[in-house]
């Protein structure tokens, strides 16, 4: 089911904002970018933390962004967002968005402090964390929005470890607890869901933040081929949802029903492939437990994906 | 018309801030700098002043938005002291990489541990390589006019280099004096308005703040440096317009008293410098050749004024409120360069003092030229001295 803010593939512009770049094959992120750009368009000021994307966008003097776009220091995404933003409106500019790409280290925790500031000044922007669950650029080091289970270089798998041992922190929920105006979950899975999230946070008259599922083949262990399925795997067995947050209140778009066995999207993953029976229950219980509360308490309305 | 108020330091910055009509502020508190984003706020609520405040959630954040903003085009102000400049440490650097005009006052305080509110100036010296000019004010007229200077510098084209405005906690952000405020229209005919044609622009997008390979990222950063030193002829023009245009003028990069026939020079820094003024004019009535050289501004550095300091049988002290552990003071590092490389062969003292927002004293900057004046003869004395040092000292 559609609604104002959907838009049709045929209708999206053919041209590009974000285009070679040096994003491995595969890439989820990079994905991210330049299909958020697609609804944003020209008139775009963008930032990005150090990072993958900034690491493979702007290389000198090979600029990969045909937008406005710059830099920032790794903790500062949300700050010079709102430096922007301030600037903007003292300019008097019209007609334009200001939007960051943040990874979910740069997100969830060396960014989450000026993230957590710009959303309690309602700031006008749009802020899009592309979660690829660990620290991508430095080559697959843990944070906090790795999974429960998942090897990384610094939760290795060993006899005594068992990979990450802490499960992903909730970024959705936390923007929501500040009241932000609008805030949802996408994934690269689900492209006319994500572009109908951007469009919807583009015309969000304060704060908005999308939280993007963007798998890494590099990081999971995968063939690179296999992202858009990776994607939609995690959707189907509930260890990633689609859903937001506005007026107070939040929404599911999209109930599974009966969940695929987690072993179909867990035994795709390399970083996955050393979890046992046990651990696996426990993934498994993580996740029945979170989805008890979803169905309880969110609004449900099913939407075309 | 220009009117006189009765100001503190901070208030004084916070005037020329407001004179100089930056379109976005950032405000984070900090003892004891706090007064001048308070102020600011003030001016802003009571429509005084028609600028963006913003009330950032750290300092870190306040160097960043303010660069979001610089890079757009607007003239953005802050201000921060001690912690709260090394928790921006990051930023500074971006900010001078990226050559964003950003203007910024720092409030000298002391660093942790131990805790301390109190003034002294290891803060802004130890970020002395990040970039930044750096000037330091004596009193608070020099304070409000060099936030206005420092826009005009910073935003001079062939700068592009983010200004940092220090001014000694307490000893001056909060100590009152009479304070001429400039006419509008005088600044506005002095300082126009911010033009950059290096900005993001929706007619003509630009990717700023990228990375380079080391085939091209030394020469980024020769850029940066020549830019700095290029300051020092855009520092001289301005404080030569400033003053046809207001009156006052300071020096540029130095200003020195009673040195043309000194036997002995203090060199310092900051608000004590008007205590040594007093000690040399009570020297000079006792018929001993003292004299002051203040330094205004530490980057760019003032080699040449330094240098022509030197001369045969002339001592020449360095007084600073900052140590860099397991040396000397900084300062007087910079000081000891420039001298030698003008082949300076007399004596040369470092006095450090002051640390943690002790007083320093017209008995001890009477004591320290009297170091000076007997220093050719004790020349086997370290010359890194503590002044009032409450400790045995370490030999070294």
């Amino acid at each position: 089911m559609g609604d104002e803010y959907s838009i049709k593939i045929r209708d999206l512009t053919d041209d590009e904002y974000f285009f070679g770049h040096k994003a491995c094959g595969g890439c989820g992120g990079s994905l991210a970018v330049r299909l958020s750009l697609k609804v944003l368009g020209p008139r775009t000021f963008a930032v990005l933390p150090a990072g993958c994307m900034s690491a493979v966008g702007f290389i000198f003097p090979q600029m990969a962004f045909a937008i406005n776009a710059m830099i920032s220091t790794f903790p500062g995404t949300a700050s010079m967002l709102s430096g922007i933003a301030a600037g903007a409106k003292a300019l008097g500019l019209r007609d334009y968005a200001v939007v960051g790409f943040a990874g979910d280290g740069g997100t969830a925790d060396i960014g989450l402090q000026a993230l957590s500031g710009a959303i309690d000044r309602n700031d006008r922007i749009i802020y899009i964390c592309y979660d690829n669950e660990a620290y991508m650029n430095t080559g697959i080091q843990k944070s906090s929005l790795t999974p429960l289970g998942a090897r990384t270089t610094t939760t290795p798998a060993g006899s005594k470890g068992t990979g990450s041992r802490t499960t992903k922190k909730n970024m959705f929920e936390i923007v929501a607890a500040h009241g932000i105006p609008y805030a949802a979950t996408a994934s690269v899975g689900f492209i006319p869901d994500l572009l109908r999230k951007v469009n919807k946070a583009k015309q969000t008259a304060g704060t908005s933040y999308i939280h993007v599922f963007a798998p890494c083949p590099t990081g999971w262990e995968y063939e690179p081929s296999a992202s858009l399925q990776i994607s939609r795997l995690a959707v189907a067995s509930g260890l990633w949802y689609l859903a937001e947050y506005e007026n107070d209140g939040f929404s599911l778009n999209h109930d599974p029903g009966e969940f695929i066995p987690l072993r179909d999207y867990l035994s795709a993953q390399g970083r996955f492939k050393h979890l046992g029976e046990e651990e696996i229950r426990i993934i498994e219980r993580n996740r029945d437990e979170k989805w008890k509360k979803i169905r309880r308490d969110w609004k449900h309305e099913e939407r075309t994906l | 018309m220009s009117k006189k108020l009765f100001l503190s330091g901070n208030e004084a910055i916070a005037f020329g801030a407001k004179l100089s009509r930056p379109h976005v502020i950032a405000a984070y508190p900090i003892t004891p700098q706090t007064v001048v984003v308070e102020k600011l706020a003030e001016m802003v609520s009571s429509g005084s002043l028609n600028a963006h405040y913003l009330h950032v959630e750290s300092e870190h954040s306040a160097l960043s938005a303010m660069m979001g903003a610089s890079a757009i085009g607007a003239r953005t102000f802050t201000a921060t002291s001690s912690q709260g400049l090394v928790y921006m440490a990051e930023c500074l650097h971006y900010a001078s990489g990226g050559r964003f005009p950003i203007v910024m006052m720092n409030a000298n305080r002391s660093l942790a541990l131990p805790w301390s509110i109190y003034g002294d100036q290891r803060d802004s010296l130890s970020l002395l390589d990040s970039g930044w000019i750096q000037v330091y004010a004596e009193d608070a007229q020099e304070s409000l006019d060099l936030v206005i200077q420092a826009y005009r510098i910073a935003e001079d084209i062939r700068v592009l280099t983010p200004v940092m405005i220090n001014l000694d906690g307490f000893a001056l952000t909060h100590t009152y004096e009479p304070v001429i405020i400039p006419d509008q229209e005088e600044v506005d005919a002095f300082l126009p308005p911010y033009a950059n044609p290096n900005i993001m622009d929706l007619q003509h997008p630009r990717n700023l703040g990228f990375s380079s390979t080391p085939k091209d990222n030394m020469e980024f950063k020769y850029q940066q440096h020549a830019a700095v030193l290029c300051a020092k002829d855009v520092i001289s023009d301005v404080d030569a317009a400033y003053g046809k245009r207001f009156g006052r003028r300071y020096g540029g990069l130095v200003s020195n008293y009673r040195t043309e026939d000194a036997e002995c020079v203090l060199v310092t820094l900051g608000s004590v410098a008007g205590t040594v003024r007093a000690v040399v004019d009570e020297m000079r009535k006792e018929g001993k050749a003292a004299g002051l050289c203040r330094l205004r501004y530490m980057r760019p550095f003032p080699e040449a004024e330094i240098a022509a300091l030197s001369a045969t049988n002339r001592a020449i002290g360095v007084l600073e409120k900052d140590i860099s552990f397991g040396y000397e003071g900084a300062v007087y590092t910079n000081v000891n360069s420039a001298l030698l490389k003008a082949g300076h062969a007399s004596p040369v003292l470092n006095f450090i003092g002051g640390l943690g927002g002790r007083s320093i004293t017209r008995e001890d900057i009477r004591s320290i030229f009297e170091d000076l004046l007997a220093a050719e003869r004790q020349r086997a004395i370290d010359p890194v001295r503590f002044v009032n040092l409450g400790v045995a000292a370490h030999g070294r």
